[in-house]
């Protein structure tokens, strides 16, 4: 059985790597994100051999879903001459020779250092698992890994959320968003598409969102597929209301990472040490920043998507409002 | 070896020339449409045979029934998927491969 376990794996570290190389050496763009979304799948599959199924969730739903989602709508804003590498100039002799020269010497000596390495590696080893195990009753979760990413490691989260909302205000300062969709009329199997999809995405995000504390789910699954949704809509037709793009759209986004530097603070005041949850808060403490955290983590995915600042919503009234992100 | 776990081997190796179908159409194919039409046949009926393999290692109904939801949620999403192609595929001038 471990036999077909190894083929396995060997099949898919040549998968991997054989899809890395082409779609770094592919010429046309479109190819190259197709393949990567393709690469994010397989690597998702890796994280499951590795044991690790909400690294896996995550990488399927953010880094192939999300990230190729990203990928494509900035390939479809790019001109036409700009969707193909630009050609090589010709090779010079000393081209010609280093590069052959270097991976000569590199690859085997890489090869050679890995395999020593390897030899003396441990095939399994427990890391901090019992440490972890031990301190699961005080954490406030059932779940070690969501006990390991918003308790004891809550300082990365915390800094994950603000890295985003960082992302999110570069791509808000450089253009405005335009509308993700240019169909008129939208196509009813579209719109079908959305009013099956939609219930079903939010249900299920908050059934992630709800069984992060036994088993493998939380914020980031669930708020990925939740931008899923939200960018499902915008695709068939429906746009954020007017009334909601200014003060309330910015709570939103930046309410994940807010909420959780004021618990930072708090504990800060309480505690004397940041993100020390006092035990009997713990569990209710993690259940809030993660629906927060859930809801800002979407609208901040969505928002990424869409691509740019929502347009000025004040206009003087002979002129249309120019097009904010989401609407037609 | 238990029957389950037999059945769940046929079924999967079952699944196999849906695929293997699926993906020779989208390679030799002469046309987007046909493409279309060789992917979201061969792929969803083979992926319902993936599906129904892994019922009979479910441990409960309800995983027997997120099984199930998963195929039909993507049995939607490919049909969509393939319509939303096509017909941005027409609106751009393409037209069928015909034999002259």
């Amino acid at each position: 059985m471990t036999e077909l376990f190894l083929a396995f794996d060997l099949l898919l570290l040549i998968s991997l790597i054989g899809l890395a190389w082409l779609l770094l050496a592919s010429a046309d763009l479109f190819k190259a994100v197709v393949l990567f979304i393709a690469f994010g799948l397989l690597l998702a599959l890796a994280w499951t051999r590795l044991g690790a199924p909400d690294v896996a969730l995550a990488e399927a739903a953010i880094g192939a879903g999300i990230t190729g989602t990203l990928l494509l709508v900035g390939l479809g804003r790019l001109g036409s001459k700009e969707k193909c590498r630009p050609g090589r100039p010709p090779t010079t002799t000393m081209q010609r020779f280093s590069a052959p020269l270097l991976i000569g010497l590199i690859t085997p000596s890489i090869g050679m250092i890995l395999l020593l390495e390897l030899q003396q590696l441990q095939r399994a080893t427990p890391g901090q698992q019992e440490a972890v195990i031990s301190l699961l009753d005080s954490s406030g979760t059932e779940h070690p890994v969501t006990a390991v990413l918003l308790n004891f490691r809550a300082y990365d989260t915390l800094l994950e959320m603000g890295v985003l909302l960082l992302a999110l205000v570069a791509i808000w300062s450089l253009d405005q968003a335009r509308p993700l969709f240019r169909q008129d009329p939208v196509s009813p199997v579209l719109q079908g598409l959305t009013r099956l999809y939609l219930p079903i995405l939010i249900l299920v995000s908050g059934a992630l969102l709800w069984q992060g504390g036994q088993a493998p789910g939380g914020a980031f699954q669930a708020g990925a597929l939740l931008s899923a949704g939200i960018i499902l809509a915008a695709i068939s037709g429906r746009s954020l209301p007017l009334r909601g793009q200014g003060l309330p759209l910015r709570v939103l986004l930046a309410g994940g990472f807010l909420f959780f530097l004021l618990v930072a603070a708090g504990t800060l005041l309480r505690e004397g040490i940041p993100l020390q949850y006092p035990r009997e808060l713990a569990g209710t403490l993690i259940l809030i920043i993660e629906i927060i955290a859930t809801a800002s983590i979407a609208a901040l995915l969505a928002a990424a998507i869409a691509g740019g600042h929502p347009g000025e919503v004040l206009e003087s009234p002979d002129r249309p409002a120019s097009g904010p992100g989401r609407n037609p | 070896m238990a029957i389950n776990d037999l059945i769940t081997g046929l079924l999967l190796l079952a699944s196999l020339p849906f695929f293997l179908a699926g993906t020779l159409g989208l390679l030799r194919f002469p046309d987007l449409f046909c493409r279309l039409h060789a992917l979201t046949k061969a792929d969803n009926l083979g992926l319902g045979l993936v599906v129904t393999g892994l019922m009979f290692q479910a441990d409960s109904w309800h995983q027997v029934a997120r099984l199930l939801l998963t195929w039909l949620l993507v049995l939607v999403a490919g049909a969509t998927v393939a319509h939303l192609i096509a017909r941005k595929a027409l609106e751009d001038g393409q037209r069928p491969w015909s034999r002259r």
